[in-house]
């Protein structure tokens, strides 16, 4: 259930709102979007397989490379915008939804893709992450869930399950976790979908659903990270991460169970609404305010 | 309001004005248009003035969730290209430091209001201090540049805050216009330049092909505006250390660190005199100096004029532009006069500058108040007065 108050939007079941079928593209292709093949990311990270979903949805939606931006956060998946060849913003922790709402509002006609760690968006940049929800800005967030801070070493972020040990938690972790797509969901986003990166093609085709939504979209793109959170808590083996990963995750349509937890919870569009979004309200405003300036 | 005040401008007629409307409507004559804010006394006019003129003129005003968030969303619109303000006070001006050293970092033409009232915390929220100058200088973390202007009068509000854009689009950096609660939310008569004698800077383009970007660099004597986001040349903007020919984020190279870091600096300090204005009063002859900056140099200068009526030789040096500090101004002073007097509302913030430029070439006589009371005419005398022991003050 949503938390806004005076909210009227129609609900649409999940099933009515199937996004896009991106069919994938070559690694020459995906190569023509990326301004190195390198990149800081440990072995056995799926951030090089969500960047690659990315630009799988862009090419599939026949975007224009030169309309869109990239705004990240800080952290492991920050760097994305040191690698795409876009537009791109590496802003400060946590602040990456502030700069892309004020960016979005000065020119709408950018196409703007909001990418976060779990610390970075829910921790550090709760606050803009609810509001920008509330809002309804037409971004798409894409939230890069390894359940861990990895670029400083492997501590407690709001996504380190109940249990879970990290560097700053071993002891095992007394805090529970955040479940990303409800709190976005709750806080008013219009599309919340969850792919994993074991799913690539559903995590392709639901990144480009968000894409397409003119509204905010956030996308929860579950992450493996065997070096830190894998090592402490499931596997260190990339691999048989990526196959747990397969276990967990269970499509919406045949999610029936009531208990979500982070060893059985629901991928693909959780959430899909209308209702107005903010830039085209501003548009309307200024109507306003000239007609009356004029009056 | 039977004329408007872009009308009064056109006009040449004056109009009461508040020193946060000025402020609000020096930025519409700037060419501001993107406004992103949290309400916070005594600023919130400038936010309440904005919200009903930019959508008249076609810009977007967002009140936003906190301060970090307000001048994020300044640096994202600056970015897309737009004219960003923001207005805060203490509080707010703190929670927005990080953010002002990733403009500074980054590079982001924008303005922020800091309507000075007393601190620390919540402090004195309805009375004016000028505790945050160093703030301004030094609040961000790490080795950076500033410009920051403090008016001291309603038209300098709006005036300086036009001048605070063409300075941060010319040098590329963030600029702060330290105003205080006094001069915020004092109202005067004022005739404001006709809009044609204005300058405005306007942002430019590179002028190089897209695929040519990558291999041209500002120098300090050359500092090209950088593309908007969403352009053919798909600018790549962060706040680590970057390699300021590619734009490419390189943490790993002392050398790239070390131009970065002395470009940042050099292409405000390099430029200092051209930046650096100072208002000189009675400097002709004068014995000694009052350094006054903000709403107490309102006071000095009515010390200064008592004082010449009666035919001491006061005179007053008032920095516009408080950083980069008017070192040269200062030494020049110095060199003049016996004493230079420094009164301001907080302590010692600004004298201590004062007696670094002043080099022990004059004796330096501090007075702070940090109680939210103004600095009077009367208490600045009480001050001068020792320093012409032989005169014979009559009773004023």
């Amino acid at each position: 259930m949503s938390a806004l108050v005076d909210e009227q939007r129609l609900e649409a079941a999940p099933e009515d709102c199937a996004p896009p079928r991106i069919k994938p593209h070559t690694t020459a292709e995906i190569r023509r979007h990326l301004r190195t093949p390198k990149t800081l990311w440990c072995p056995g990270c799926s951030n090089g397989t969500i960047t690659r979903a990315l630009i799988d949805a862009v090419l599939g939606l026949a975007i224009d490379p030169e309309k869109l931006v990239v705004v990240a956060g800080i952290g492991c998946s920050g760097r994305i915008s040191a690698y795409l060849e876009y537009s791109t913003v590496h802003t400060a922790h946590g602040r990456a939804l502030a700069v892309a709402t004020g960016a979005k509002a000065a020119d709408p006609g950018l196409e703007i893709v909001v990418v976060m760690g779990d610390g970075d968006c829910a921790a550090i940049g709760g606050n803009h992450f609810i509001h920008a929800a509330r809002r309804n800005v037409d971004l798409t967030a894409i939230v890069f869930n390894n359940s861990i801070y990895g670029m400083t070493g492997g501590q407690t972020s709001p996504t380190t399950h109940l249990g879970d040990k990290s560097t700053t938690s071993v002891y095992g972790n007394v805090e529970p976790a955040f479940d990303l797509c409800e709190l976005a969901h709750a806080a008013g986003a219009t599309y919340v979908a969850r792919g994993t990166a074991w799913s690539y093609q559903q995590l392709v085709n639901v990144i480009a659903g968000g894409i397409v939504h003119k509204g905010f979209s956030m996308v929860e793109a579950m992450a493996v990270c065997p070096v830190y959170y894998g090592r402490f808590n499931l596997t260190p083996d990339p691999a048989e991460f990526l196959r747990l990963q397969k276990e967990h995750a269970v499509p919406a349509a045949k999610f029936e169970d009531e208990t979500r937890s982070h060893e059985r919870y629901p991928i693909g569009v959780l959430h899909h609404a209308e209702r107005a979004e903010f830039t085209t309200g501003l548009a309307g405003l200024k109507e306003r305010a000239r007609e009356a300036g004029h009056a | 309001m039977a004329i408007s005040v872009a009308e009064a401008a056109k006009a040449g007629v004056p109009v009461l004005l508040q020193g946060n409307e000025a402020v609000a409507e020096g930025a519409i004559a700037a060419g501001v248009r993107f406004y992103a804010g949290y309400p916070i006394t005594p600023s919130t006019e400038i936010a309440e003035v904005l919200s009903r003129r930019l959508p008249e003129v076609g810009g977007t005003f967002i009140q936003m969730e906190d301060e970090i968030a307000s001048i994020a969303a300044v640096c994202g619109a600056s970015l897309a290209g737009a004219k960003a303000l923001t207005a805060t006070s203490g509080p707010g001006f703190s929670l927005m430091q990080e953010m002002i050293g990733f403009a500074s970092m980054a590079q982001i033409p924008c303005v922020i209001v800091d309507v000075m009232r007393g601190g620390p915390s919540t402090g004195l929220p309805t009375d004016p201090a000028q505790g945050d100058v160093m703030q301004a200088r030094w609040g961000t973390h790490g080795e950076h540049s500033v410009i920051a202007l403090v008016p001291s009068s309603v038209e300098e509000c709006y005036t300086l805050t036009v001048e605070a854009f063409n300075l941060s689009e010319q040098y590329r950096t963030p600029v702060i216009i330290l105003s205080d609660a006094l001069i915020g939310h004092m109202r005067e008569a004022v005739t404001l330049p006709h809009p044609d004698k204005l300058r405005v800077a306007e942002r430019g383009m590179p002028d190089c092909d897209p695929d040519e970007y990558d291999t041209v660099s500002s120098t300090i004597d050359n500092i090209l505006p950088r593309p908007p986001l969403g352009s053919p040349f798909k600018v790549h903007v962060t706040g680590l250390v970057y390699n300021r020919r590619s734009g490419a984020p390189d943490t790993a190279d002392p050398a790239t660190a070390a131009d970065l870091g002395r470009y940042l600096r050099e292409k405000i300090y390099h430029h200092r005199d051209a930046i650096v204005r100072v208002e000189e009063v009675e400097m002709d002859g004068a014995e000694v100096a009052i350094f006054a900056y903000g709403s107490v140099a309102r006071s000095a200068m009515a010390v200064v004029k008592k004082a010449r009526a009666q035919g001491a030789r006061v005179g007053m040096v008032r920095p516009i532009t408080l950083w980069p500090f008017p070192t040269a101004a200062v030494a020049r002073m110095a060199e003049q006069v016996r004493t230079v007097i420094v009164p301001e509302m907080n302590i010692k913030q600004m004298s201590w500058e004062v007696e670094a430029a002043v080099k022990g070439r004059a004796k330096v006589v501090d007075y702070g108040r940090v109680d939210g009371e103004l600095i009077t005419p009367e208490e600045i005398l009480e001050l001068v007065k020792p320093e012409f022991y032989y005169h014979r003050w009559e009773d004023t």
